[in-house]
Order: C-alpha cells, then structure tokens, then sequence
C-alpha cells in the first residue's frame, strides 16, 4: 500500500516545484473534410473538430481535480492544412478562411492554441503548400489561438532549399505584420526538419497522415522536480546524478501516462503517445536552465554545456521510456529562452549565445525556440539559421526546429514581452554576415549518406 | 466483483485539536470507509494521509474534495483528495 512519505513526495512535487501535465492535445484527422468547395471544407472542419473535441477542456480540469494535478494546456492538433485545402484553396487568401474557421473552432472549445496549419514540403512545395506557406503572415495576423509549422527538410529527403529561402521571408513578413504586438506572430510559428507526426507540443504539433481519424497525446514537464531532486546529490558522481534524473523521469512520465489513458478513456478516443518533455514555464523554479546550473555550469552556455544537456537529454528520455507504453512526439528538454526564466538569465548575462544555442540543439530537443532577434535581420540570414538547423536535423536524425521572432522596431538589448506561457525575452544578437549566397541558390539538398558515420 | 475505489486524503497544516474528528465525520456522514491513517511531523508541519475507500459514496468525487478542502479551510489546513492512482502509478512500477 502507497506509505505517507511517497504520498507527500507527489504532491510536494505538484503543490512546490511545478509538476504538471502540459498538455493534453487531440490530434484530428481532417482529411475527410476536404471538398473542392471552400465553404463546404471550412463547414466540416468546424463540424468536426466541436463535435470531436466537445468536451475536450472539460474532461481535462475533472482529470486535473480528481488526482491533484494541473493539466495547464488543452490543445487540438490537425491535419497539416496544405493538404486538407489543397482542392479548394486557388490563392493564399482562401487558406486564410480555413485558418480563421480553425482559429473560430479554438476559441468555441475553450482551447487556448490549434496547431498544424502546417505544410510539409521536406522535397518540394505542391501549389498548396506554396499558397498555404504565403498566406501564413495573414493568417496569424488575423488569428489569435492558431499554430503554424512548415518541414522544410528530413533525413530521408534532404533539405528543400526554396522552402527554407521563402521561409526566411515568410518569418520576416509575420514579424511586420503583427509588429503592433512585438511581433507575437512568429512566437507562433516554427519551421522544422524531421518533424514528427504526433508532436503535442505547440507551434509545431499538427497530426501527421500517419495518424488514426483522433488520437490522444500528451505532453508532460517537470523541470522543477529534476532540479529539485538534483539539489539534495550535489556533488554526486554520474552514476547517482543520472540514476537520480532517470528516476525522477520516470515519476513524472507515470503521471503523463495516468493522465493519458484517462482522457482517452473519457474521450472515446485512443491514446497515441506521451512526449517525454521537460519543458519550462516562464515561472522561477520551472527552468531547465537551472537543472544544468545545477549539474554544475555556472551559467548555461559556459563550456561543458552541451555535455550536461545531452546527459540530462539522454536520462529523461531513459527514465522516461519505462514509463509509458507508447513514447513519441518531440520527447527531450526544451530549450526555449523567452519561456525559461533560467536561459533569459543566461543571456542577460552574457553567457549564452545563438551560436552556443545551435550546438545544444545537436544533442536535445527541439531546436532555436522563442528567440528574439533585431527586427532589421534580413531574410536570408533567417534562412541561413534555418538551413543549418535543418542541417543538424538531417544528418544527425533528429527533429530540430527555428522559431525566431525578429521583432520589428526592437534591437539587440532591447526585451519584449510576449506574455503568458510564451514569456518575456531580450534581443539577442545575430551574425552581421551574409549568407546570401548560399540562400539565393535554387534547389535542394539531397539526403545525407547512412553510412560512414563520423 | 465491483472494483474498490481509493482516494487519499492529505492533511497538511499545523496541529491542532479535533482534525481527525471532523474529518472522520464528513467521511462517516458520505459513506466512506476509512482503510488506514497514517501521521507524520515534517518541519515543524502535521501532516496526515487517510487512504479511503469511496466506493459507497453518494457524491461526486469533485463534492467531496470540494467539501473536505473547505473543512480545511474552516480550520487552517489544506486539505486535498486525489484519486490514489496517481500515487500508486507513479510509485509502483
């Protein structure tokens, strides 16, 4: 029988160092919702998605109150909106209507984001994913709750060099267009390679065709509870340091399993996969930053970062594999900047820089997240940071992804404040050297060779 | 066989008189059956954990943390009911 002290260990995690579950997202297929009319397509997908996920927030808070755990996010995910529009969608401006039918089923629900407006264009751009893909500025311009993806690369197909040049721009133009609120459009819209088909987490979720019609997945978060942990072994070896992570992985994880299976049960719909994610809020003690101070860096971006990253990375996804029975979707800590109170720290400090942010994403999960860059960077430098996250991705067979914000007006020193879970970040500097070159070339970059790995 | 269903109650706060007593009356009161109490001092902090059986209960398991909570409340503690899966999941393997 459980005893008092693991009954007070559980809620001194959830009541002191912020364990929650960060999401509960139900990815729907919206594939049969396509019709060569635009209004009939839009019909549909309104029809579906609120009957579908009617009772979608409910059944998250009773969830949340029956066991004592927060459920912050209750979110939806669909099927990438390039292909659902592709039969009705002549110009950027139809897809607009879709994305603002989805922003319309968002708020109707109650959830607080809807993801995969989204193409996936890892070889090449259909007519619709190109129109999808220019109308996005638009369409967060005019949305408040949608999120926007696009792959622009996998290791299976390379790199698609137009998608990332036209990118850069888009990025650009979502920054110009939601200029009066510091460019907040681009906190929603991330660009990806090896973008995985059941991602619960925003901006990047949507729900790929591999996808039954409605699945649950969930994302779970726990950085507190790691850092926490980590601070009664300081000194330890490595042994107990990631013995202890893998423990305490696998605690949380079992939380996110619960809490899965229960939604799916209530919901009718079949659990899909938990992502085995530390992610950080913006709130103090809810950092992933601080987990590697306290690995023993004294800021984040001082050497031996990325050997404590991927050794945290690594027991997370360890402990947390144990866990659950289905693992998927992004699945390693975050690295966010404006949502980790830890790494704004870091950078305030000097100590951690793009540059230094790039090789962490080699070794973690996801990639350059919610990074404020001076509003006069170009296009092409946008896309030049993109390719070479891309890059990483590709040959290292991972997802990797860009969501940088180049706030218009702001400059390097200058903060923004995007609110709520997505934070409050300073204008960090970026390289004043051209790729232009590079970015002007037409094409792709083919797949990487699976062998002679070094 | 009808499946037993189990809350743990958690009483944290400082000590005081009559803590066991009102919350064992609310139990009584909603057929609850109490399975095992345990007690601990954690700095200087009371700290009391009922595993109950809520099988018999005529109210929604929302009610009756909402009404525990505000006994709780009435006398200077929190009080929290939870479903006891998410101990034993996260405890047991």
């Amino acid at each position: 029988m459980i005893n008092i002290f693991e009954v007070l260990e559980t809620n001194k995690m959830i009541l002191e160092e912020n364990l929650d579950v960060r999401t509960i997202t139900m990815g729907v297929s919206l594939l049969d919702c396509a019709d060569a009319s635009l209004k009939t397509t839009c019909d549909r997908i309104y029809a579906k998605l609120t009957r579908l996920a009617k009772d979608l927030v409910k059944t998250g808070d009773e969830i949340g109150r029956e066991f004592g755990i927060p459920i912050v996010n209750k979110r939806i995910s669909i099927t990438p909106a390039a292909i659902v529009g592709s039969a009705c969608c002549k110009k950027p401006g139809d897809f607009v209507k879709i994305a603002k039918t989805l922003d319309r089923a968002a708020k109707k629900l109650g959830v607080n984001f809807i993801g995969g407006y989204s193409a996936v264009v890892s070889k090449g751009m259909t007519l619709a994913d190109e129109l999808l893909i220019r109308s996005i500025p638009e369409a967060m311009a005019t949305t408040e709750r949608l999120c926007s993806s696009v792959n622009v690369g996998s290791t299976k197909t390379g790199i698609d060099m137009d998608a990332v040049r036209l990118m850069g721009e888009i990025v650009k133009a979502t920054a110009e267009r939601t200029k009066d609120r510091d460019s907040i459009g681009c906190a929603k819209l991330v660009v990806l390679c090896n973008a995985p088909d059941d991602n619960p987490f925003m901006a990047g979720a949507f729900h790929g065709v591999s996808e039954a019609d409605a699945v649950i997945n969930v994302g779970v978060s726990g950085p507190g509870v790691v850092n926490h942990v980590l601070k009664s072994i300081r000194g330890a070896d490595f042994e107990t340091l990631c013995e202890t992570i893998k423990r305490t992985a696998f605690k949380i994880t079992r939380v996110g399993q619960l809490v899965a299976q229960e939604a799916a049960k209530r919901l009718g719909v079949p659990f899909g996969i938990i992502d085995l994610s530390l992610a950080p809020t913006p709130a103090v003690g809810d950092s992933v930053a601080d987990i590697l101070r306290e690995i023993g860096l004294e800021e984040p971006g001082a050497p031996g970062t990325t050997a404590a990253l991927a050794l945290l990375n690594d027991q997370v996804k360890k402990g947390g594999v144990m866990a659950s029975s289905y693992v998927g979707g992004l699945s390693g800590a975050f690295i966010p900047v404006s949502e980790d109170q830890g790494m704004i720290d870091a950078v305030n400090a000097g100590a951690l820089t793009i540059e230094k942010l790039e090789a962490m994403t080699c070794v973690c999960s996801v990639g350059l997240d919610m990074i404020a860059i001076p509003g006069t960077t170009s296009a092409a430098t946008i896309s030049g940071i993109i390719a070479d996250e891309a890059a990483i991705g590709m040959v290292n067979q991972k997802t990797t992804a860009v969501r940088v914000i180049p706030v218009a007006g702001k400059k390097v020193g200058d903060s923004v404040n995007f609110g709520g879970l997505l934070g409050h970040a300073p204008v960090m500097k970026v390289s004043k050297f051209s790729c232009e070159g590079l970015v002007s070339r037409r094409g792709r970059i083919p797949a990487p060779i699976h062998s002679f790995k070094n | 066989m009808k499946v037993m269903k189990k809350a743990i109650i958690t009483v944290v706060g400082k000590d005081t008189v009559g803590i066991i007593a009102k919350t064992s009356a609310y139990l009584a009161k909603n057929k609850i059956n109490i399975l095992d109490i345990s007690q601990t001092v954690v700095q200087d902090y009371f700290n009391m954990m009922m595993i109950v059986d809520i099988t018999g209960c005529c109210k929604s398991f929302e009610d009756v943390a909402a009404d525990l909570g505000e006994i709780g409340v009435s006398m200077g503690l929190k009080i929290r009911c939870q479903k006891s899966e998410i101990f034993e999941k996260m405890h047991r393997v």
